[in-house]
């Protein structure tokens, strides 16, 4: 966890206080909603279909026990005692009043947490693995520099009104669990001999035109990494377009100028601040590093006896199976707490289910928490011995749902039911799809399969990225859904095929569940992933069967 | 519209002069179009010159004028358009314009603290009820992450105890 100093500490009450001013000179009517917009949008404040909607930030994913009990309060009092979870590894509250908007920030102020900047024309919240600092494939924390970046992007005062919005993540696995291809920005920590450094990846992202990303950069060393960043994001602030808010994220701009002129762009400007105050040297990245505290691991054996004796129980066994990963320290674990039970909506947990997570953290997990893209919950650091008896509190919250990485660990944006852009509703079709597929044993049996869904081109349930992906369309007034295959959000990002035309809302669980019996039908064995067969088989199979009943 | 200069409503001195047609006496601010290709006969008069640079230029275009202009007058056509932001860092950090730097258009107080920031020290307010909010708005930040040209000493400096 990192921990605020007094300078971030000042600089959040600074914030809190701007905006409650800005919200009093609203409701009197000193702003206009143009011009307030952009404002709230700065601190996370969306006006929705039914109500404002408060997006927190969860900068890349981390949250301290006291931060999610400040978030379940927040749910509890000023929402209908929920949170959403999102794909970019953050909170949203749907019901809040704006005139009590303040107060809900200054709580979670208080805790160090805040909505700066999870929306509006600016750079994002950092995404990152919710397995760093646990995982044994990484070769640094790389939290550490998004936190650095987290810093410099804070109220950036040449970036706050860019063309569009601006992503970034970052990793330091082997497996990408930040999607880092289609975001504005990927950064792949890698090492070159000593030297530590990132691979620069551009213009990736989903919505309407889906792009992967470009590498511009193979090895840029870790000093350079701010005044890389703030050449390309200059680059992007001049030449970016404005005219076509479709066609304003770098995506268009690298696409249409060419990886290569964007590259000279950005060297040519990068050349000119390299050696300037943007440098990081080590003291830079030391006062940072000493602000995260980590855990005192316990000196533990793998696979204590107690773990063992507990794994007779199937019920147990199957969670385990598909919840728990490797750590990097011996005699704990990784595990993955699905907030995607059957028939409810996915990423949304109650405050009570919050509260019971932070006090699960304390008990058996260090007090740590991790959000983590799939709209799901991470505890990082776990004492295999404790998992057991973690397993069987999570139940009790009704948070032990075997599902990880399986069919019903389903992605899907809000929808209709609570967003302004919405075609269609992707909630009560996730739901559907979690009843169709709750039988444990067999959804263990399809195996590693990922459904994204998103209700309409803007793509938030990244629908491109999904094994199989669903896309919400309107025809005639009525929901449609169009069904791609073949997408991963991975290091080898690949954008899913369409596979026909869009079928009915009463259609689609059945166009679903046949193109499963295909694959099962046709896999070579259990051991060959969904996406492996369609890479294998083509589309046509799976084709064939999706619409053999019309 | 005011002007507004270190807090205080000031005079403007400047006349705007369109791309063409004869120069009044005194101070004038010309497009740059007309800068650029009038530069020498501009630079001979003896009153201050000013160019209004539209926000999709190159600024680096300015370089060789810059010694002869007092005033540089950036445009934000929308407030949420921020290409103007990048112009001044570039005008004042790397071109080293020392002169008027002036925001002009859709400039509003909750904006002008990062327009400080960038190097702007001047600015045209839209609305008469923002100027005595300026200075609180000035205000309303104490913490700064970022280096900019403006010399405000950032987080990382002053962690590092030497700001």
């Amino acid at each position: 966890m990192y921990v605020y100093d007094e300078f971030d500490r000042a600089f959040l009450g600074e914030r809190v206080d701007d905006f409650r001013d800005q919200v009093t000179r609203r409701l009197s009517g000193e702003l206009n909603e143009e011009e307030f917009k952009p404002l709230r949008l700065m601190n996370g404040v969306y006006l929705q279909l039914h109500a404002y909607m408060l997006r927190v930030c969860i900068p890349y994913g981390t949250l301290a026990s006291n931060q999610l009990r400040a978030l379940a309060s927040v749910a509890r009092r000023y929402d209908k005692g929920y949170g959403h979870f999102t794909t970019r590894q953050n909170i949203q509250f749907n019901w809040i009043k704006l005139s009590e908007l303040p107060d809900a920030m200054a709580e979670l102020a208080a805790v160090g947490i805040h909505g700066i900047q999870t929306s509006g024309n600016c750079i994002r919240n950092t995404t990152t693995d919710p397995w760093a600092g646990a995982t044994p494939e990484e070769i640094e924390d790389p939290r550490l520099y998004a936190e650095v970046i987290r810093q410099w992007s804070t109220n950036h005062p040449e970036f706050t009104f860019l063309p569009r919005k601006f992503k970034i993540a970052i990793t330091a696995a082997k497996h990408d669990r930040a999607a880092i291809r289609v975001h504005d920005i990927g950064l792949r920590l890698h090492r070159r001999g000593d030297e530590t450094g990132f691979e620069v990846i551009v213009g990736g992202g989903l919505g309407r035109t889906p792009f992967v990303g470009k590498t511009i950069r193979d090895f840029l060393p870790k000093e350079d990494l701010l005044s890389y960043l703030e050449a390309i994001l200059r680059v992007y602030n001049s030449g970016g377009r404005r005219d076509n808010i479709y066609k304003a994220r770098i995506k268009i701009q690298v696409h249409e100028v060419g990886t290569e002129e964007f590259s000279r762009r950005v060297d040519e400007e990068w050349a000119q601040i390299r050696e300037g105050a943007l440098r990081l040297d080590e003291a830079a990245f030391d006062a940072i590093r000493d602000r995260f505290v980590n855990p005192a691991f316990e000196a533990l054996d793998d696979a204590p006896a107690a773990l063992a004796e507990a794994l007779k129980n199937p019920d147990f066994a199957r969670w385990h199976a598909n919840s728990v990963g490797p750590h990097k320290v011996p005699g704990h674990a990784i595990v993955t707490i699905s907030l995607k039970p059957v028939g409810k909506p996915p990423g949304d947990a109650t405050a009570d289910q919050m509260d019971g997570v932070a006090d699960l953290a304390d008990t058996f997990a260090y007090g740590e928490i991790r959000v983590a893209h799939e709209q799901n919950l991470t505890l990082p650091h776990v004492r295999q011995k404790d998992l057991p008896e973690l397993w069987r509190r999570l139940d009790a919250l009704g948070l032990a749902t075997p599902n990880v990485g399986l069919i019903s660990d389903i992605i899907a944006c809000p929808g209709l039911d609570y967003c302004s852009l919405a075609n269609t509703r992707s909630i009560p079709l996730a739901q559907r799809l979690t009843e169709r597929f709750a039988d444990p044993e067999r959804i263990a049996d399809i195996g590693r399969m990922h459904i994204n869904i998103s209700g309409c081109i803007n793509a938030c349930g990244h629908h491109h990225v999904g094994h199989i992906g669903i896309l919400g369309v309107e025809k005639k007034e009525q929901e449609f859904y169009q069904v791609t295959l073949g997408g991963k959000g991975n290091l080898k990002t690949r954008l899913g095929e369409l596979i026909g035309p869009a079928v009915s809302e009463e259609e689609v669980v059945d166009v679903i569940e046949r193109i499963v019996d295909t694959y099962l039908d046709l896999r070579e064995s259990p051991k060959e992933t969904f996406i492996a067969a369609v890479q294998r088989l083509g589309l046509d199979p799976f084709k064939e069967r999706a619409y053999a009943a019309r | 519209m005011p002007l507004v200069k270190n807090g205080a409503v000031v005079p403007d001195p400047f006349t705007v002069v369109e791309a063409e047609g004869p120069l009044p006496e005194g101070a004038v601010t010309v497009p740059l179009a007309r800068l650029l290709a009038e530069g020498a006969d501009l630079a001979g008069r003896n009153s201050p010159l000013g160019v209004a640079v539209p926000n999709t230029a190159d600024v680096r275009e300015l370089a060789p004028h810059l010694p002869h202009l007092s005033l540089v007058v950036l445009d934000f056509p929308k407030f949420r358009d921020g290409r103007a932001y990048s112009q001044a860092r570039l005008l004042r950090e790397r071109l080293g314009f020392t002169g008027e730097l002036r925001a002009r258009g859709n400039v509003l107080r909750d904006q002008v603290l990062f327009m400080v920031r960038c190097g702007f020290d001047a600015f045209e307010i839209e609305k008469a009820d923002d100027i005595p909010a300026f200075a609180k708005a000035l205000a309303t930040y104490s913490i700064f992450y970022q280096p900019t040209g403006d010399g405000r000493p950032t987080v990382a400096s002053l962690r590092a105890g030497h700001a």
